[in-house]
């Protein structure tokens, strides 16, 4: 089956943008230089086209009721206009995907799925829908639309001034009078226009930096995608491709599907309990047996096998996915772990990697090493994330 | 992208180049340096050891992906630039001048390709 084209594909080529096969879609992987568009990420501003990441709208009266069946979170607590991160796990309390849930109106919620999976979240949540129905009568009903959406997200230290920069972007007769782009809370939405069509702008990202992510039309997105282009060339904006987008969030310490998470991880086991809602209660004040839940309580109590860590490279090798962790220099070390994610971390100039070990192993400063191709490089355990932006 | 190949060199199907000097320069090509992104170290043997056509000598590591380096000659290292050493990023600066990575007294060469050739199955 050939690759899915962007809404953006004409820019990318008109860019000269390398590209990639990436999850059925060809995307791009650069435009210049990796380094050269993660260090305008880290410094300015870089401009980067998700439109790959898969867009589900739930909607209905019971909307809220249902996604807390659906998903680990509670949604029902989540305001209007607010996002949320949240996972969508198996019976077994196995991640299914991460997902970021926006709140646009008080029965409207946007789910974005990794593109990826966006087909697996996509069929689970209208079993779900269906099942919640015939089980309790919940009146939820979830739609597609990813074809029919671009996203574009706007990452760095000055991704407000070029949002600021942009023209045409104006206020939604519907939306709040009070909020705009600057006042915009992180982790919230703030439904806009662009040349007088409705946008999201929601101030959430996957790089560590502060920064926008639009979602629009796919129809309108070539026409914004120039616009922040030529808004942020006063302000160091640079098209950045899915290599640097991966650096990025490596040193954000954030988690990848396929990497940090798949079914036969936890959110537990990748450190991100937090995101588990045990507690949730309908409106009756009843415990909400999400799927999941009984697996999820049962792990929640039970001691871990397995903890994810940040891995700092005392030498100038990266350690990469799949590598073993091993629990010294030494040739006849035991295997003690995995990598999930490496790389060399060019903000911070070291290598750096994720990995899953045992957790006699995982306490922070523990020196352990990872096998790269035959050679066991030094390491040390640290803590998670790599790299935080300054305040 | 390669539209500048070098027609006096020789090339192999691993994306390595040789001149036509003696002792023989050894490099990478554009094609290969622009697929890896930003290289970010690089691994060759010492000089004074011995490679063989079509061995693995070393490895090219970029930000995102790593990369084994085959040698297209047999012979004797005798002198490694240190230089790419130190700064990797010589390699896509300019990966047929200041990016080159070793010399070698070579004994035998492995298959070569004529630049045509190469730039024929590397568009």
């Amino acid at each position: 089956m050939p690759d899915r084209l962007s809404p953006l594909h004409d820019e990318h080529v008109a860019l000269g943008a390398a590209l990639t096969p990436f999850a059925g879609w060809q995307m791009p992987l650069r435009y210049t230089s990796d380094l050269a568009e993660h260090t305008a990420v880290r410094t300015a501003a870089g401009l980067f086209d998700l439109s790959h990441m898969g867009e589900i709208e739930v909607t209905g009266p019971d909307a809220a009721a249902f996604l807390d069946r659906a998903l680990v979170g509670n949604l029902t607590a989540l305001r209007v206009l607010g996002a949320r991160y949240t996972m969508i796990v198996d019976e077994h309390g196995g991640v299914v995907d991460d997902l970021v849930v926006y709140r646009t109106g008080e029965h409207v919620y946007l789910v974005v799925a990794n593109a990826s999976n966006h087909e697996v979240v996509l069929a689970e949540l209208r079993e779900r829908a269906d099942r919640a129905r015939l089980d309790v009568g919940l009146d939820a009903a979830v739609a597609d639309r990813s074809a029919a959406t671009a996203l574009v997200a706007v990452q760095g230290p000055h991704a407000l001034a070029v949002v600021e920069a942009l023209p045409g972007l104006t206020a939604d007769p519907d939306g709040p009078a009070d909020v705009t782009p600057a006042t915009l809370k992180y982790y919230a939405c703030l439904p806009l226009r662009f040349d007088g069509a409705p946008v999201l702008v929601a101030r959430t990202g996957y790089t560590g930096e502060d920064g926008f992510e639009f979602f629009v039309d796919a129809a309108g997105a070539p026409a914004l995608w120039r616009a922040l282009l030529a808004a942020g060339a006063g302000h160091g904006l640079v098209p950045a491709g899915l290599s640097a987008r991966d650096s990025l969030r490596l040193e954000a310490g954030m988690p990848l599907y396929g990497n940090e998470l798949d079914r036969t991880t936890t959110p537990h086991d990748a450190g991100l309990g937090r995101v588990v809602k045990l507690d949730k209660v309908d409106a009756d004040g009843v415990p909400v047996p999400f799927v999941g839940r009984d697996a999820l309580a049962a792990r929640a109590q039970s001691a871990s096998a397995r903890v994810l860590v940040g891995l700092q490279g005392l030498g100038r090798r990266a350690a990469r996915h799949g590598y073993d962790v091993v629990a010294s220099t030494q040739p006849d070390a035991p295997v003690v772990g995995t990598v999930t994610s490496g790389a060399p971390s060019p903000t911070l100039g070291y290598p750096v990697a994720m990995a899953y070990v045992t957790p006699e192993v995982g306490a922070e400063g523990q020196e352990l090493a990872v096998d790269v191709r035959g050679r066991r490089e030094p390491v040390r355990v640290v803590p998670l994330p790599f790299y935080r932006r300054p305040r | 992208m390669a539209a500048e190949l070098p027609t006096t060199l020789q090339y192999t199907a691993e994306h390595e180049w040789i001149d036509a000097g003696s002792p023989v320069t050894v490099g990478i090509t554009a094609v290969a340096a622009d697929a890896l992104g930003d290289i970010v170290f690089v691994e060759l043997p010492a000089a004074g050891s011995d490679v063989a056509a079509g061995a693995v000598i070393g490895e090219i590591e970029s930000t995102k992906s790593v990369s084994e380096l085959f040698s297209p000659v047999t012979g004797t290292v005798v002198e490694v630039n240190q230089a790419v050493v130190d700064d990797p990023s010589l390699v896509n600066t300019d990966p047929y001048g200041e990016g080159w990575l070793l010399r070698v007294d070579v004994t035998s060469t492995g298959p070569l390709l004529t630049a045509e050739e190469y730039g024929a199955v590397n568009p």
